[in-house]
């Protein structure tokens, strides 16, 4: 189990929209084994407030050197990061977390909404790169075009056919991804990887066990630590009490979890 | 740095138990230490304090279980924990390699819990300590925390001690009206030393959603926002006590451990500022050496309950 502290410098800061950042952080160490799925632990200031570092999933690495995180700014820490420089430098604990179990053998889809769509662009990369022969499906979905438009390109420069939905029908279909996965008709055997809010991947879960198709979640949790000291960041499993999103996750077989149908 | 260190004298003691330097983790901040290998070389630090552990396993409380606030967080977790034997037979093999001294914290429901507990972990290998935590409630006497009423705390503090073979530290809680007599109870009743504070109860409410932020309601407070209320706890029980004292609350850097040291406490642990900074305990160690080399002291036990007061 290799971890790092490390004082990354921020190579590119980019603005996609009016509210979503993706920053560029130089870190070879991180880089060279990060795996899809796993997620870093970023402090976002110097002083005692905001105390907790707060984590992003990384989604994408190059060079076996740079690697990205790609945010929304919602609050205190978020805008912290939205605010700094190229040339500053952030510290960073990572890589952290069990990240996607890849099947190269069956029909993939990534599935994913919002801030949800930033592991699976490393993904999806990882997969084309290691199985060019058989390349996932993209559904993704957001709000509105201003912040989907950016990441469907980054997957389509990347080879992949990518199934957009908006909230208000700017881009794609009006309406939800689980619509566009449905309409999909994938064969069976099928296997999906999802990111996203929890209704999101709550309906896709149910989707997929009507199925038959395996499905794998990414669940966001809140995280004192990210490395398994604090106990904080538990989601309940189907067989009884809980387990740990940043060390038996965030990635969890859907079927493993107890999910709360409101 | 390395040789650094070892020119200079860190050593302290509680009780029968010297540690080569004051620095410690505090519980449930540090996993079972593990957690920290990437991090940290744990041999270098003056001991290190497990995750509370109960007599049977627990699974803890609901989420959210954690919330930032302001310079702190507050916490819910429901001492989840592996219980006494599963720790015995997964976690200690890796700590007894380790060779860095383990304080095992433990909590109970019962008297006759924590009892049992110090019994399992006696001649245990590797076992240099135990820390009880009291501030867990009575499930006999109507679920009030042993750690606010003297005579409550005195008598847990007696059933340990007389299972245990190691020193005994009673970890105190904040959450009365004058820890003084709390510390000289169960002083009296044999512990080998005090470590205080565990956290502070505290709450947040979301007031969109008009709902309390963690699921249990109220959760206990910790981090740099608790360190002033800390430090005069120390101080305090350090005049009221003959028995080394440990600081705990709030210690990120190492004038902070300096601080708590002058206020009279033997050692310190390192909690929270675990979490940012997985090395703040090992920082400390090397900042404490410096700062005895650069000061010319004999050794770092000079500064202890140093302060001066005008
Ligand atoms: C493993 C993991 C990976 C993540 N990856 C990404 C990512 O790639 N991109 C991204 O934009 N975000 C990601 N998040 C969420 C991100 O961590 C939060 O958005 C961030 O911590 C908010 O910090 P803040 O200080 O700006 O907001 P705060 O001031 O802490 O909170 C502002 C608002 O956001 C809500 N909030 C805070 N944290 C979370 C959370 N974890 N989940 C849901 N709501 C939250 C709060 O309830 C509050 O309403 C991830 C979270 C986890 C656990
Ligand atoms: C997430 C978390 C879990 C904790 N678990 C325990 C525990 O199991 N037993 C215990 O005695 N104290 C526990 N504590 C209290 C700490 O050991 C320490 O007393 C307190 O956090 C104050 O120190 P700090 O401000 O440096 O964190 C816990 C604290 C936190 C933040
Ligand atoms: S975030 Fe601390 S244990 Fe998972």
């Amino acid at each position: 189990m290799s971890q790092f502290q490390k004082k990354t410098q921020i190579t590119r800061l980019e603005r996609l929209g009016s509210d979503i950042i993706r920053i560029t952080l130089d870190s070879p160490e991180i880089s060279k084994i990060a795996t899809p799925g796993q997620f870093v632990m970023v402090r976002t200031g110097k002083g005692k407030d905001p105390l907790l570092r707060r984590p992003f999933s990384i989604s994408q690495v190059s060079n076996g050197r740079y690697f990205q995180i790609l945010f929304k700014v919602v609050g205190r820490g978020t805008a912290l990061l939205a605010h700094c420089r190229e040339g500053e430098y952030l510290s960073v604990l990572g890589p952290l977390g069990s990240g996607f179990q890849i099947d190269y053998t069956t029909i993939n889809c990534l599935v994913g909404g919002g801030m949800g769509i930033a592991p699976l662009l490393f993904l999806g990369k990882w997969m084309s790169r290691k199985c060019p022969d058989n390349l996932p499906l993209v559904v993704i979905g957001a709000r509105t075009e201003g912040e989907l438009e950016p990441l469907v390109k980054d997957f389509q420069e990347i080879g992949l056919s990518v199934y957009p939905a908006t909230d208000d029908g700017s881009l794609g279909h009006h309406g939800f991804v689980i619509d566009v996965l449905k309409n999909l008709n994938l064969d069976a055997g099928s296997k999906t990887y999802v990111c996203g809010p929890y209704p999101m991947m709550l309906a896709v879960h149910l989707f997929c066990k009507e199925k038959g198709f395996s499905c794998q979640v990414s669940m966001e949790t809140s995280m004192a630590c990210g490395m398994g000291a604090c106990l904080g960041c538990i989601v309940p499993v189907e067989r009884g009490g809980y387990a740990h999103s940043c060390f038996d996750g965030p990635v969890f077989d859907a079927e493993e979890l107890l999910w709360e149908v409101k | 740095m390395g040789s650094k260190i070892k020119e200079v004298d860190l050593g302290v003691s509680i009780g029968s138990l010297r540690l080569k330097n004051p620095v410690m983790t505090a519980s449930g901040t540090f996993g079972y230490a593990r957690e920290f290998e990437p991090y940290v070389n744990l041999h270098r630090l003056g001991a290190v304090v497990v995750k509370g552990i109960s007599l049977e396993p627990r699974a803890g409380n609901p989420p959210p279980r954690i919330v930032e606030t302001s310079c702190g967080m507050l916490n819910a977790i429901g001492l989840e924990n592996v219980g006494v034997n599963r720790f015995i037979s997964e976690k200690m093999e890796y700590l007894q390699v380790v060779n860095v001294p383990v304080v095992v914290n433990i909590l109970g429901d019962t008297l006759e819990e924590y009892r049992e507990i110090a019994e399992r972990l006696a001649d245990v290998k590797g076992v240099a300590a135990i820390e009880v935590n009291i501030s867990c409630p009575n499930v006999k006497k109507g679920g009030v925390a042993f750690g606010t009423v003297p005579a409550m705390a005195a008598a847990v503090t007696a059933a340990v001690k007389q299972k245990s073979t190691v020193p005994v530290i009673v970890k105190l809680s904040p959450n009365v009206t004058d820890i003084t007599l709390i510390a000289r109870a169960v002083e009296d009743a044999g512990a080998d030393s005090v470590s205080l504070i565990n956290t502070l109860i505290g709450m947040a409410i979301d007031h969109r959603t008009r709902k309390p932020r963690l699921a249990n309601v109220i959760g206990g407070l910790s981090g740099p926002a608790i360190k002033p209320v800390a430090l005069r706890m120390v101080y305090q029980v350090a005049q009221a006590v003959s028995i080394p004292v440990i600081g705990i609350g709030g210690i990120e850097t190492v004038e902070d451990v300096l601080e708590f040291m002058l206020a009279g406490a033997t050692a310190i642990q390192i909690g929270t500022a675990n979490f940012i900074n997985p090395r703040a305990s090992e920082e400390a160690v090397e900042g404490l050496a410096k700062y005895v080399a650069e000061q010319k002291l004999g050794s770092i036990r000079e500064i202890i309950g140093a302060v001066v007061i005008p």
